[in-house]
């Protein structure tokens, strides 16, 4: 209670604890909202995850920031004759289907959609379904979109289309948005209000069945944007959390519990045990430590469990043995130390209940401290292109940002917001450990 | 006289303390370059290599003969199979793993890492020791930079926070020094999003301007430089806090040493106080501190390379391991431990220059 007490006199580190708070929030609502096998499953990008999202476009929420807003995206699946928003006309007779579906839209915005299309799904055994769109504009204009055959898996994208662009004298989407006199200008104006999608369906067979999806990718996508690959960064940046930090904890709790027990023991055997692990320590602070997980990410796996375990083994014999040696040889002399011998304790007893308690204040602050270092680690890893391939994790997001030019492209938002977290990760650790430090190790504050 | 033969004394002991830590660090760095090899090789992949490559020229040179080519195919396969079980006896491939482990060590130890699979050197070498060594100007450019950048500065600061202690800028910079949690690329993807990419007034990355300026003229000095502000600031900045705190933290627990309150009851000036009292014995601490901040820095330095695109060793092992050249990842590797001795050897050296325990070869370090 007293370490409670020193603990609120640094406003820092109260900051801090609601910050690592935060984090943990965000990781608990990641592993209960999305499980792992669907975060994983959701971040391989298949096509039936992703078809609805647009590519590279940043979240919604910055269009509270511009005058001019960016689109948004949206999908409806006009065949669903129980949402209200289409307007059905049934003309289908003898169990042939003869359908016509309007649904209007608003359109506000300042930019062009990404891109619009039509999802069909059919069984048919002989004769295909006929599908027929039209778009009619505020200014009146109906535009014949399509008109065809369809599919089992009918896929209609309005920008390839060849026949749509020549309709329209212009890229499909832009010639259909914008005025038509304007159209040929560089810069063409675009052409706000109601604009009305009207689709017909018609089966030659009965027992057909038709469901037709419209998708418009806006420019905007959910709470935090999309990737090169249309996933959803909200995935990675949420599940980023629980597998930056365990990571980070693992590691440094590893580590520090390891290095402290390996020094506490060579100081009280010494002779040639300690001589032997001073001399590892020696060799092991001239390994090359980042190479070595390379190679071992290139050759063996990069799993993160295995990265995670070379990375243990390697900062076991770190240059905190002999800052612990130093503390150990002294403990090792104090009366009570002589006390145990005296009765009769064992090597073990004497190492585990009387060496380690004593220095465990020294180990806390560093513990923590060193906790964003190897959640750093992970992401510094991911930055090599070593990340786990499965994981959705915040340093692959900064890796496929910076590789595919996000900064170049001005795609600013797919680096900052994984830097972020990054940042708040590393920041909260920090300010809490060097509260402790100062609190364990009271002599630097006096200084 | 008497004053001469101490210097040359002097100078024998910090000769022998030298000598005697290159003995150790070589020591080390065998052992280490060792343990390197072993883990490489924990898969079979250094042996794998080796027998591709012999593979590889036995096959080129038995297709150049005419008599083999006119050979029916059975015996051809035979006859491979027959050279190559003898060439691998000859190499030794066939020998216990500890014979061939100290073959590789040898071979690592004379920097003779054999032929990269795909990568290819500037000159056009596949040798690996040349793909290493061109790149390796680059990285030494940079690293060398902001090592010196950052002594002179966190010393500078230190010291001038130390006789400050409590102001209101001592508590600034010591409440900053949570801001070296952070990796170097990390400051330097924000630096390229803030100079580059949005003032638009220095590179992405990369070494050079495009087209390239003529080596050795003033252009390309000056291309380098401006390509070299960005990855230098932000290896210099991930350090500096932290390492301002601590040497700040060094030089106050020196200053309130007796010896410092007994030089300043003499009526010492305060410039020599600072120099001779403080500033001394403070820097073996210091140059020790700064030699572990050094092999972290080392580390940190390959991913900068990374994101900055700048062309030296962090950039080869990561294009290896794109390519999946395992020579280059193990010599790159193996490159790397020894620039760390070489460091730590460097500071060493220049720890028995100023500290008073070796020169007057009393007491030992540790």
């Amino acid at each position: 209670m007293n370490l409670f007490k020193q603990f609120k006199q640094y406003p820092t580190a109260i900051i801090g604890l609601i910050l690592i708070a935060i984090i943990i929030f965000i990781a608990l609502y990641a592993i209960i909202t999305i499980p792992y096998e669907e975060a994983v499953r959701l971040w391989r990008g298949n096509e039936e995850d992703t078809y609805r999202n647009p590519q590279k476009v940043p979240p919604v929420w910055v269009n509270l920031f511009r005058k001019d807003k960016f689109p948004e995206s949206f999908s409806i699946y006009l065949t669903d004759e129980e949402n209200k928003e289409v307007v059905v006309e049934d003309n289908s007779e003898d169990g042939l289907i003869n359908k016509t579906y309007t649904y209007k839209f608003d359109y506000n915005y300042s930019t062009y959609l990404q891109e619009i299309i039509l999802y069909g799904r059919n069984s048919f055994q002989e004769k295909q379904p006929f599908i027929e769109a039209f778009i009619i504009t505020p200014d009146g204009r109906n535009i014949r979109v399509v008109n065809g055959g369809m599919s089992p898996k009918y896929v209609f994208r309005f920008s390839q289309d060849s026949k749509l662009k020549r309709r329209v004298k212009s890229d499909a989407i832009k010639g259909i948005f914008s005025t038509p006199e304007s159209i040929k200008n560089e810069s063409p104006e675009l052409l706000k209000g109601e604009y009305t999608l009207v689709t017909k369906v018609r089966s030659f067979e009965e027992n057909t069945k038709i469901s037709v999806e419209l998708v418009a990718h806006g420019r905007v996508f959910g709470v935090a944007g999309t990737d090169h690959l249309r996933r959803d960064i909200s995935i990675a940046l949420l599940w980023g959390a629980p597998i930056g930090l365990t990571f980070g904890l693992i590691a440094a709790l590893g580590i520090s519990i390891l290095t402290m027990t390996i020094s506490a023991t060579g100081t009280w055997f010494g002779g040639f045990v300690d001589l032997l692990i001073q001399r590892i320590t020696e060799v092991n602070m001239m390994l090359p430590f980042l190479p070595i997980l390379i190679m071992v990410g290139t050759f063996y796996s990069k799993s993160i469990l295995a990265i995670l375990g070379v990375t243990i083994m390697l900062s076991i014999f770190s240059s905190s043995i002999k800052t612990y040696r130093a503390t150990f040889v002294q403990i090792k002399q104090s009366t009570y130390i002589e006390a145990a011998k005296v009765y009769g304790a064992s090597n073990r007893r004497i190492i585990f209940r009387y060496m380690l308690p004593k220095i465990i204040p020294m180990l806390i602050p560093g513990l923590v401290l060193s906790i964003p270092s190897y959640v750093f680690l992970e992401a510094s890893l991911a930055v090599l292109g070593l990340g786990d391939p499965r994981l959705p994790t915040w340093g692959k997001l900064i890796n496929d940002a910076h590789t595919n030019g996000a900064l170049w492209n001005a795609e600013y938002y797919w680096i900052l917001e994984p830097a972020l977290l990054l940042i708040i990760t590393g920041f909260a650790f920090a300010m809490v450990g060097f509260a402790l430090d100062k609190i364990f190790n009271p002599r630097l504050r006096e200084q | 006289m008497t004053n001469n033969k101490k210097r040359e004394s002097t100078l024998q002991r910090i000769g022998k303390y030298t000598i005697l830590r290159l003995i150790t660090l070589f020591i080390t760095v065998v052992v280490g370059v060792y343990l390197t090899i072993i883990i490489a090789n924990m898969g079979g992949y250094v042996d794998e290599l080796v027998k591709g490559q012999v593979q590889e020229s036995l096959t080129m040179r038995l297709t150049a003969d005419e008599s083999f080519r006119n050979l029916p195919k059975e015996n051809r396969e035979a006859l491979l199979q027959r050279e190559l079980a003898l060439e691998f006896d000859r190499l030794g491939l066939n020998d216990p793993f500890l014979v061939r482990s100290m073959r590789f060590l040898l071979r690592a130890i004379k920097l003779d890492f054999g032929t990269a699979n795909h990568m290819i050197s500037a000159s056009g070498s596949n040798k690996v020791r040349l793909i290493i060594g061109e790149q390796l100007p680059p990285t030494l450019l940079l690293m060398g930079t902001s090592n010196l950048l950052l002594f002179f500065i966190v010393m500078l600061i230190a010291l001038y926070l130390s006789r400050r202690y409590g102001s209101y800028s001592d508590r600034f910079f010591t409440s900053l020094s949570p801001l070296s949690s952070m990796p170097s690329w990390f400051y330097g993807i924000f630096l390229i999003l803030v100079f580059a990419a949005l003032l638009r007034i220095l590179p992405f990355g990369g070494m050079l301007g495009a087209p390239p300026p003529e080596r050795g003229s003033w252009e390309y000095v000056a291309s380098v430089l401006k390509h070299m502000i960005l990855p230098v600031t932000s290896l210099t900045v991930s350090a500096l806090f932290a390492s301002i705190y601590s040497w700040r933290t060094f030089f106050l627990i020196f200053s309130s040493e007796d010896y410092v309150d007994m030089a300043k009851a003499k009526g010492l000036p305060s410039g020599l106080i600072r120099r001779r009292y403080i500033l001394r014995p403070t820097l073996p601490t210091i140059i020790t501190s700064f030699s572990l901040m050094l092999i972290t820095m080392w580390m940190g330095a390959m991913v900068t390379e990374k994101v900055f695109q700048w062309p030296g060793l962090g950039t080869v092992i990561v294009n290896a391991v794109g390519l999946y050249d395992t020579a280059v990842i193990v010599g790159t590797t193996i490159i790397y431990g020894y620039l760390l001795a070489i460091t730590v050897f460097l500071l060493d050296f220049v720890y028995a220059l100023v500290d008073p325990r070796v020169k007057i070869g009393a007491g030992n370090r540790s």
